[in-house]
């Protein structure tokens, strides 16, 4: 890791130790001063004594696309447990599966973890690899009924990937987008 | 206005608990890694969150309510990554029901381990005309 200069140093630790101490307070469950102080310093001992990288191309965040984000998350993920437990509960047992590539257009380490978080989540895909120079991500999708089946799901990743970029992504990101607006390219 | 409270939380811990019922069964029925995966991610991942729900509507007090959405949160973050994990060794160890597969545009030429077959046991020898490509 390179030395950097204290005070960029501490910028990029601020969101950290903000989580950190959040969620020692979650976990007391009450809001107290006291609960604050020794909230801070934990977060603090956590930081010095295991110090990570920061994250590369900060988040910044837009509140309305963030908002349909959620919305369409929520309503993937009552979808996409029904599905699967369906699944699991019929009598023919599981279908076909398949295994596909998805070329994504993002390039952010931290906007490529959220895809593929969510995209695990949504409905019929779980992420196998993700190639990062490449970004090209490999799904394992589990209740495939043709070719078209696959196609649309593809899409459907691209999809969540834009309302993700459309949230969290900066000005390039966002210009990406527009460029390559609906290719879902699929390598050979 | 407690009644309908109380019937709310009855629904969400029933179908919570009836969704992690449905994975434990895809986890049974489900013919290989990969499929078993999504039976650990999906109905689980929602099944916990609406025993959450159901359980901060039931209990009193903010102190719990705040636990709950922490365990939802690390839930939902959690999930996929360790699902990932196994399901990669998996495909890289060949366990994978390729009889099953409509398509694989990973393709043989994916990171596959050329010694193993995939249906034999984790820990079973290499077999002896497997050929390991030599390291560039």
């Amino acid at each position: 890791m390179t030395v950097e200069p204290a005070a960029t140093r501490l910028r990029h630790q601020v969101p950290l130790a903000v989580w950190l101490v959040v969620v020692w307070m979650l976990l007391w469950g009450t809001w107290s001063w006291a609960n604050l102080l020794s909230g801070s310093v934990v977060a603090l001992t956590v930081l010095t004594l295991l110090p990570l990288p920061h994250v590369v191309g900060g988040a910044r965040v837009r509140p309305l696309p963030l908002l349909v984000f959620l919305g369409h998350f929520v309503v993937d993920l009552f979808a996409s447990g029904a599905e699967v437990a369906w699944q699991a509960l019929r009598p023919g047992g599981v279908g076909r599966t398949a295994i596909v590539q998805v070329q994504l257009r993002a390039d952010s380490d931290l906007l490529l973890t959220m895809v593929a978080e969510a995209t695990s989540l949504v409905p019929g895909s779980l992420v196998l690899d993700l190639d990062r120079e490449h970004r090209v991500m490999t799904l394992h999708l589990l209740p495939v009924r043709d070719l078209e089946g696959v196609a649309r799901k593809k899409a459907n990743v691209l999809v969540v990937e834009e309302r993700l970029v459309r949230a969290f992504g900066s000005p390039a990101d966002l210009a990406v987008l527009d460029g390559h607006q609906g290719k879902a390219v699929s390598t050979p | 206005m407690t009644a309908l409270a109380d019937v709310v939380a009855f629904a969400c811990l029933l179908t919570g608990a009836a969704l992690c019922l449905t994975a434990g069964l895809g986890l049974v029925r489900f013919p290989d890694v990969l499929s078993r995966m999504h039976a650990g991610t999906k109905p689980q991942v929602l099944g916990v969150l609406l025993v959450m729900v159901g359980a901060a509507i039931r209990l009193d007090g903010w102190a719990n309510a705040w636990m709950l959405l922490l365990v939802a949160a690390f839930q939902l973050l959690t999930a996929p990554v360790s699902a990932h994990l196994i399901s990669r060794v998996a495909y890289r160890r060949r366990h994978v029901r390729r009889d099953l597969l409509l398509i694989d545009e990973f393709g043989p030429a994916g990171h596959q381990d050329p010694r193993y077959r995939g249906d034999e046991p984790g820990d079973a020898p290499p077999e002896e005309d497997g050929v390991l490509p030599q390291p560039s």
